[in-house]
């Protein structure tokens, strides 16, 4: 069972408490995009057996939507943070290359 | 039905047939022309094996398949010994004569998904290209123990699918009239033939009563694991290789077609590669150079300590989603749901099973009490509508058989039927025809996530 610190309100949650809302950073493409752009901002997914940014919304506590880096062969969870950003802040970045001295990184 | 006696009639099934064809009974017929062409000698099993082995202290048994160390190059490699990849390779050698395969696994065989459903076949799907498939899927299925010589246990018990709320009785009933166009045979049923069916459950349940249910009585259960033994056994007869616990770790390529495989047990050549391997689906496509609509989440079932035999169908409750039968061994087979986030533990959310049979006891109040013995969960490939990418790819010569999500072992036989059309021809036959890759991007869904209900 997941635990993850909620960084809007800091309540260490446990994964009952939360609402999984998968890959983080997208970005979007609309109107006027090409038809390979939507394709790839709709459906595409990086799908990584390892290092995952992703989107959780603290559902029964105070709502709101953060973003977490977790591991998705062992289900450990290297740091929450806000998701106001565009890519993972450098000190999440730090943490995973800790945990994970072989991760290619983010990109 | 027994073990035993659906073992017998099988058997008996076998004696028939053979008599029918006028070929001497209980002899090797099958394995002949594979030995001819160098292929792993292969014993026919029938009842008169049995007794013949009885006699002689069960020493003349042979291995089921060979282990061969990999050769330099083949005609064709598909990565993944499960079901979905035996099969592929099967129906490569019994329809289009491509026997110079080999099948690569990184564990060992039939040891993934193939071996961790609830063992569940049917084929009432809403969308025509869905419906097609798994219907020839079911359809092979009926004859598979025969076409094999090996008992898959097909047993086609019939499979209900509860309404529980108005929005599933029009559902439902729109399935049943398009099953009806299809030539899928289902029906709608009463509440009170669903008591008469299945009469266990309680159908007055006060926040999901059953207000009918889709009936497909020609669906049912099989042995999981005999199906991946029952292929990977034909074969290796056939002169196939099935190389286990070789992982591949790279695709190499030429001018944009696919040339090989590096493996942990070295390099090997290909003219054409199929990847089967569904959970991994995502990592084997980074290797060969594109990118799938997919995202591989855990999805987990678990069975019940044995009971006398109370339910002789299966069930599946979408709305509460939780769908069960009863093994040949007494346990209640319970599928639950999905995991929400990417994983790859094959294991589950503990709460998940809290879930599914808190949803359960309502419309099975007999389970309240039974003790649960054991949980285990699968990776599933799912994609954005829920159905399978049968497909070529960007890279020439590699083809990609995908995206099964929570529902592929029913259509092992078809899907293996369709992707050997594939890799024979080079192009799709009307079974894998609308299953290409590019439907996500041409809006082209075939959309069973919202038509088939959760349980998929």
């Amino acid at each position: 069972m997941l635990l993850i610190e909620c960084p809007c309100c800091g309540v260490k949650a446990e994964e009952t408490e939360l609402s999984p809302g998968y890959e983080a950073h997208l970005k979007r493409f609309g109107p006027g995009s090409t038809d390979e752009e939507f394709e790839a901002y709709m459906f595409a997914r990086k799908n990584p057996k390892g290092v995952h940014f992703e989107r959780w919304r603290h559902a029964y506590g105070c709502g709101k939507w953060f973003l977490a880096a977790r591991c998705t062969a062992t289900l450990e969870v290297f740091g929450t943070y806000p998701a106001q950003v565009g890519e993972p802040p450098a000190d999440i970045i730090e943490k995973i290359k800790a945990r994970r001295p072989d991760w290619k990184g983010y990109k | 039905m027994s073990h035993f006696s659906r073992l017998w009639r099988w058997q008996v099934g076998n004696f028939r047939r053979e008599a029918a064809e006028g070929r001497e009974v209980g002899t090797d017929a099958p394995g002949r022309d594979a030995l001819r062409d160098g292929g792993h000698a292969m014993k026919r099993y029938s009842v008169f094996a049995i007794a013949r082995e009885a006699l002689r202290h069960h020493a003349g048994w042979e291995r089921a398949w060979a282990s061969p160390q990999p050769k330099a190059s083949y005609d064709a490699i598909i990565v993944g010994a499960g079901g979905h990849g035996l099969a592929t390779a099967y129906y490569l050698g019994k329809n289009y004569g491509i026997t110079n395969v080999a099948i690569l696994e990184k564990g060992w065989l039939g040891g993934g998904n193939t071996g961790r459903n609830t063992t569940i076949i049917r084929s009432n799907y809403l969308q025509d290209s869905s419906a097609a498939i798994y219907e020839k899927a079911r359809s092979l299925y009926e004859t598979l123990s025969q076409d094999l010589n090996y008992n898959v246990m097909f047993s086609p018990r019939g499979v209900m699918m509860l309404a529980q709320t108005h929005h599933e009785v029009r559902g439902y009933l729109r399935t049943a009239h398009a099953n009806k166009l299809q030539g899928v045979e289902t029906e709608f049923i009463t509440p009170q033939r669903v008591k008469e069916l299945c009469p266990i459950l309680n159908i007055d349940g006060p926040r999901y009563p059953v207000l009918g249910a889709l009936w497909q009585a020609r669906g049912g259960t099989g042995r999981h694991d005999a199906v991946a033994w029952g292929y990977a056994r034909a074969c290796s007869a056939m002169g196939m290789d099935i190389i286990q616990q070789c992982e591949v770790t790279g695709v190499r390529s030429e001018g944009g077609k696919v040339v090989g495989v590096d493996t942990t047990k070295g390099y090997i050549g290909t003219k054409k590669l199929g990847i089967v391997v569904a959970g991994h689906s995502g990592q084997l496509a980074e290797m060969a150079g594109f990118r799938l609509p997919i995202e591989a989440v855990a999805l987990q079932a678990l069975v019940s300590e044995p009971i006398k035999p109370c339910m002789d169908i299966v069930v599946m409750a979408n709305t509460v989603h939780g769908y069960m039968s009863q093994s040949d061994k007494g346990e209640m087979v319970i599928g639950g749901g999905t995991d929400g986030f990417n994983n790859y533990t094959q294991r589950g959310s503990f709460h998940h099973i809290e879930e599914t049979l808190r949803a359960l006891i309502e419309t099975f109040p007999i389970i309240s009490r039974l003790k649960m013995l054991r949980q285990w969960g699968g990776i599933v490939d799912m994609t954005g509508d829920r159905s399978p990418i049968i497909s070529k790819t960007p890279l020439g010569n590699c083809f990609i058989n995908c995206g099964w999500g929570t529902g592929g072992f029913k259509a092992i036989p078809g899907s293996g039927w369709a992707m050997a059309e594939l890799m024979a021809k080079g192009e799709p036959g009307p079974l894998a025809a609308e299953f290409d890759m590019w439907r996500f991007k041409e809006g082209r869904f075939i959309d069973e996530s919202v038509a088939a209900g959760v349980a998929h």
